[in-house]
């Protein structure tokens, strides 16, 4: 299984705290699993022209080839105004229509106010379903207060991402399976 | 019709056409060399006609993965080995080339097959040509309609005069040589949706039309509003020919054909679009109202006729060369479709619409 965590910012810490953490926790509990971590501050990924993700070179042909590789994508996010950063949504702009059919994708965000809540329900979750993800429902929300010093230190957010984890390797093995069960019942 | 070289009362005009991927093959990695590949695109050109097939098209990318970048060439390389059958480009992206160019040569293709040339143009569905020949996809609309325009005036004019934003102004200038005829048949590509079928439609060119999948339904609203906007601007849209270009897979059963057709389907998805093709949607081929070609003869003769009622098209041509099939296929495919499929096409087309 490829899972990439995909770390949406280039501003601040928190995500990309709260996406190491997740990486180290998959590696521990599913050592079998493949994962790679993309922080899009490390990258100089293009503004989507509408070419084609094959066409682009570089690191947006890297990004963009990578998670289309994947069999499940862990989005971290912050909210900026009261949205996921254009950085994260670059990402989406130069996908395909369908680019996440048959992947899993589950939601990571941090936030400055509590009152950000609704935003990744509101906003990045109708943007996954129309790229067909399978969409882990239950999100983690993070925020300010759950960190110290680039570690978080709320362990009830510790234990929502191992769930979060948990239920993304799940529904990522499930989804394959039923996949498989009905793909091998078309006889080609 | 006529102007278009089409006969109506041949019934519907049957051909294939390449696009030269060259991709590997999906079940070993291996990819043959450019230079089988090319002279295999001549070869499968003259079984068509062998076969008694209407038209062959060679179609034009300037990327990775393809092979057809100079397709007058190719074209030319068929005419010299056939003598009947029609050569179009399917198709010609005219945004990035001049259409000065381009007309001589398919006037010279045209000459050298004793008349037998046709440009199909379009706007390039990939990225690849824009950024070689340096234009800006900023201009995507814009150059084609620029170049189009000319491109028909070079084509109904004796002496041009013309000027534009991407090609020097032409003062009184006249085109060596000019096709056999005078006139060369001048299609419009158009993607499948209808924006751009209405755009042939508004200036009287004939459309060709790629309807790969999905419901053949679909596809009617793209014809409809092409011949209901051709009527608007004024032109008689019982003049103007229709062609349906698709990918088809042809074989003895229905079940053997699904099967053995889906690895090269989604090799050519995967390789050139980097998306697989979906086996739920695949499996819908089944039925005679979905759009994809794969099946038994009688199978493909009941969708294209199905197509014909909604359509009512003069030409109908299919890929069978794409996602690296083997030669030997298709050399089959030729021989059963010309045998088993194309007969029954002709007698029920023959005389209508």
């Amino acid at each position: 299984m490829k899972i990439v965590l995909l770390s949406g910012s280039k501003v601040g810490s928190k995500t990309r705290t709260a996406m190491d953490y997740t990486k180290k926790a998959i590696t521990e509990k599913y050592p079998n699993a493949q994962t790679s971590l993309i922080d899009l501050a490390e990258y100089d990924v293009e503004f989507s022209d509408g070419r084609n993700y094959l066409e682009y070179e570089g690191d947006t042909g890297y990004v963009t080839k990578t998670i289309m590789e994947a069999d499940a994508i862990i989005i971290g996010t912050p909210i900026f105004q009261a949205s996921i950063p254009a950085t994260l949504k670059n990402i989406f702009d130069l996908l395909p229509v369908n680019a996440l059919q048959h992947k899993v994708a589950s939601i990571l965000v941090t936030a400055g106010s509590s009152k950000h809540y609704l935003i990744a329900e509101n906003q990045l979750k109708p943007i996954l379903g129309y790229m067909k993800a399978q969409i882990v429902q239950t999100y983690v929300f993070v925020e300010e207060q759950d960190f110290h010093r680039k570690e978080i230190t709320n362990d009830d957010v510790l234990f929502r991402i191992d769930r979060l984890i948990e239920d993304t390797v799940v529904l990522t093995e499930t989804y394959t399976k039923i996949r498989e069960e009905k793909e091998a019942a078309y006889g080609f | 019709m006529e102007e278009f070289r089409i006969n109506k009362n041949n019934g519907m005009e049957i051909g294939l056409y390449t696009l030269g991927d060259h991709v590997s093959d999906p079940r070993t990695g291996e990819i043959m060399s450019e230079h089988r590949r090319m002279k295999e695109m001549v070869a499968m050109a003259k079984l068509a006609e062998d076969a008694g097939l209407d038209v062959y098209g060679v179609g034009e990318s300037h990327q990775k993965h393809f092979i057809a970048s100079s397709t007058p060439t190719i074209l030319a390389a068929i005419a010299s080995a056939t003598e009947k059958i029609k050569l179009i480009s399917s198709s010609t992206v005219l945004s990035a080339d001049d259409p000065v160019r381009v007309y001589e040569q398919f006037s010279t293709l045209d000459l050298l097959s004793d008349g037998r040339a046709e440009i199909v143009t379009g706007r390039g569905s990939r990225y690849g040509v824009y950024e070689l020949f340096g234009y800006d996809m900023k201009d995507f609309e814009e150059l084609f309609e620029e170049k189009i325009d000319l491109l028909l005036k070079l084509n109904s004019e004796q002496k041009i005069t013309w000027s534009g934003k991407f090609r020097p102004a032409l003062n009184d200038a006249e085109i060596f040589p000019k096709p056999l005829s005078g006139k060369l048949p001048i299609w419009r590509a158009v993607g499948g949706k209808p924006a751009s079928a209405i755009k042939a439609g508004k200036i009287g060119m004939p459309m060709h039309l790629a309807a790969l999948y999905g419901a053949s339904s679909v596809f009617k609203h793209t014809v409809d509003a092409y011949h209901r906007t051709a009527t608007e601007a004024g032109f008689d849209s019982a003049k103007l020919p229709v062609a349906m270009a698709t990918m088809m897979y042809l074989d003895k059963d229905s079940q053997t054909a699904l099967k053995e057709y889906y690895p090269y389907l989604n090799n050519t998805f995967t390789q050139l679009r980097g998306t697989p093709f979906p086996k739920d949607r695949y499996a819908e081929a089944t039925s005679v109202k979905n759009a994809i070609m794969v099946g038994s003869p009688q199978q493909i003769i009941e969708k294209i006729l199905y197509q014909y009622e909604l359509y009512g098209h003069q030409r109908f041509i299919v890929q069978i060369d794409h996602g690296n099939l083997p030669f030997k296929k298709i050399q089959e495919m030729i021989e059963m479709f010309a045998t088993e499929v194309v007969p029954a096409i002709r007698k029920a087309t023959k005389g209508s619409n």
